[in-house]
This record gives structure tokens, C-alpha cells and sequence, in this order.
């Protein structure tokens, strides 16, 4: 099985990676872009085949560890 | 007294923590992250670098270090405990400290001089700091953005929680006194019982005028008088 996590910074936090690559995109020619910002992607890859079980692991280890609830928020796919 | 400098892998600053301890006539010695007991000690301190390559998040990793469920404990038990810079890091991660620190606001590594000014000294880390002294002290930080929710920052200001800010030399609250975008300007907080403190700015490396500056002492002497202060109540 693989998990995939993908972290990004919340809305309520500065992110000036986030600005800066916009400001980038734009002086290099693209147009419309609205808003950037920039997260983390993790892949776990894990044994067995109980998703279900899977899910809630991961969940937590993505609340404890994974991410930083203070600042970041998750989301979680599992295939 | 005995000063504990924990050491992470990729930690740099436990050294100059040591020296900055000993300068003060103090014991200090180093703890290798994987020890399960703190042993004699009657302060922490979390040091500052790198600890972990930051990888994931800075501190996010030595967090769950054997020696950081000593640490807990022993503040669970009204020790002191002295996060810098990475140490800040990791004590918020640890949740021994509210909030977090994240990239500085302009994206690049600050390494200068700062100024911060007291917020209180109604606490073992400021007490010695005389009224209105303005320390000089050095910052060498890429992720020092200090960040908390509203509620958060209006709790750790109704609890005077709040104890050093980045200012000018003249002790005002400015913007290009503010080397990362910390909110309100915070350089360093503790807890709400008082016994836990974390700053972005290195003390230890200003604990001789060689170095620049001595005002980082203060907060050693702080530490040590509240120390002696406990011992002498208990005595």
C-alpha cells in the first residue's frame, strides 16, 4: 500500500515561500495566477492490505509528527 | 549549580552553552540525546543548530529524543529549562512551549546582532535584567518567525507570558527592528507556570566582551539567582 500526505501551511500563517514563488511565476510571463503556496508531499509506502487500519495510523502519525497542527494542515490518501 | 546542555545530532551550540555557563563560575555539562535520565540537574538547556539536518521541521525530530521525556518530566516538576534558538524550536514542537517557528519572513538567514528589549522580569530568566537595559545579542536564525493564533497570543499576553522583544537600540518596537516578522515582535516567551523559556537569539554567544557583547549573561544570572533563591527557600 501506499499513503500519501500532502502538508500545507494554513491559511492563518504568513507564507512567504508561498509569495515568492508567485512573484516569480509572474515576472517569468504567467498570467492569472492568483495565489501559491508552498507545502510538503510525503509517500509511505507500508505493508499489509487493511487500509482502514492504515488510515488511522497514519492519521495520528500525521497529527503528532507528520505535521505541525499549529501551522499546517494534512491531507491523507491512501491507494 | 549543574547546568544539563542536551546534545542532538547536528546540535552546535551545546559548546558555547557549556562555556557560557562556566564563564559564570557554574557547572555545566553535556547529555547525548539518547540518555533516559537527566541526572544531577538543576537547569536544562536545549541548545541551539541544526539539530536533525531540520529535516521535516526544525526540532520536529529531536522532540521525540529519549532524553526530551526527562526533560518533560523535569519540568513537569518545576525545573528550569532554556530552549535557544533550535532548543526554542524544539520546545514548541515538544508543546512545552506554545506557538511555533517558522521561515523568516524575508527568507533568508539572519546572522547580525539584535537588540531585545525585557517585557517583564518577573521570571527566572529576566529577574537579573536591570529596568530598561537594552540587551545586544546575536541572532543566527533561518526559521525564527515566531507564530501563534489570536487566541494564543492574547493568552500569552494576559499572562505576561511574553519576556523578550526585538527592538532598536533605543528600545523601540519597530518593523526593521523585527529580523524574521515575529508576531508583535517576540524574540522569547515561557510558560504559563513560568519555569520553561525559549529564545531566538543566542545568549551564551554574548557571555564575554570578546565576543561582542556580555548582556547574554543576564539571563545565566537569572537562572542561577532563582536557582540559589530555591535552594536557600529550602533550606
Amino acid at each position: 500500500m501506499k499513503a500519501k500526505i500532502i502538508v500545507t501551511p494554513k491559511k492563518a500563517v504568513l507564507d512567504p515561500q508561498g509569495k515568492t514563488v508567485q512573484n516569480a511565476l509572474e515576472h517569468m510571463g504567467y498570467r492569472g495566477v492568483k495565489a501559491v503556496h508552498v507545502g510538503k508531499y510525503l509517500e509511505i509506502e507500508l505493508d499489509g492490505t487493511d487500509k482502514e487500519a492504515a488510515r488511522q495510523q497514519l492519521n495520528e502519525a500525521a497529527h503528532k509528527f507528520l505535521s505541525n497542527p499549529v501551522i499546517e494542515d494534512y491531507r491523507l490518501e491512501i491507494e | 549549580m549543574n547546568f544539563v546542555v542536551l546534545q542532538f545530532p547536528a546540535s552546535n551550540c551545546d559548546q558555547d552553552a557549556v562555556h557560557g555557563v562556566r564563564v559564570l563560575g557554574h557547572s555545566a555539562r553535556l547529555l547525548w540525546h539518547k540518555e533516559h535520565s537527566l541526572g544531577e540537574a538543576d537547569a536544562v538547556i536545549v541548545p541551539g543548530g541544526f539539530s536533525y539536518g531540520d529535516y521535516l521541521r526544525c526540532g520536529a525530530i529531536a522532540r521525540f529524543s529519549p532524553v526530551m521525556q526527562a526533560v518533560k518530566q523535569f519540568a513537569e516538576n518545576g525545573g528550569l529549562v532554556l530552549g535557544v534558538c533550535n532548543g526554542f524550536q524544539v520546545l514548541t514542537e515538544a508543546g512545552l512551549l506554545p506557538g511555533a517557528l517558522i521561515r523568516n519572513r524575508d527568507l533568508q538567514f539572519h546572522c547580525e546582532h539584535i537588540f531585545l528589549k525585557t517585557a517583564t522580569n518577573d521570571s527566572p530568566f529576566t529577574s537579573q535584567i536591570p529596568s530598561g537595559k537594552i540587551l545586544r545579542v546575536p541572532i543566527a536564525h533561518g526559521e525564527g518567525c515566531y507564530f501563534a493564533d489570536e487566541q494564543t497570543l492574547a493568552s500569552l499576553k494576559a499572562n505576561n507570558q511574553i519576556l523578550w522583544h526585538y527592538c532598536d537600540a533605543n528600545g523601540n518596537l519597530t518593523e526593521t527592528a523585527n529580523p524574521n516578522g515575529s508576531l508583535q515582535n517576540i524574540a522569547g516567551i515561557c510558560n504559563e507556570r513560568r519555569n520553561v523559556a525559549g529564545l531566538m537569539p543566542h545568549p551564551e554567544r554574548a557571555c564575554e566582551p570578546l565576543l561582542g557583547s556580555a548582556d547574554g549573561k543576564l539571563i545565566f544570572e537569572s537562572m542561577i539567582h532563582a536557582l540559589q533563591s530555591r535552594l536557600a527557600k529550602a533550606a
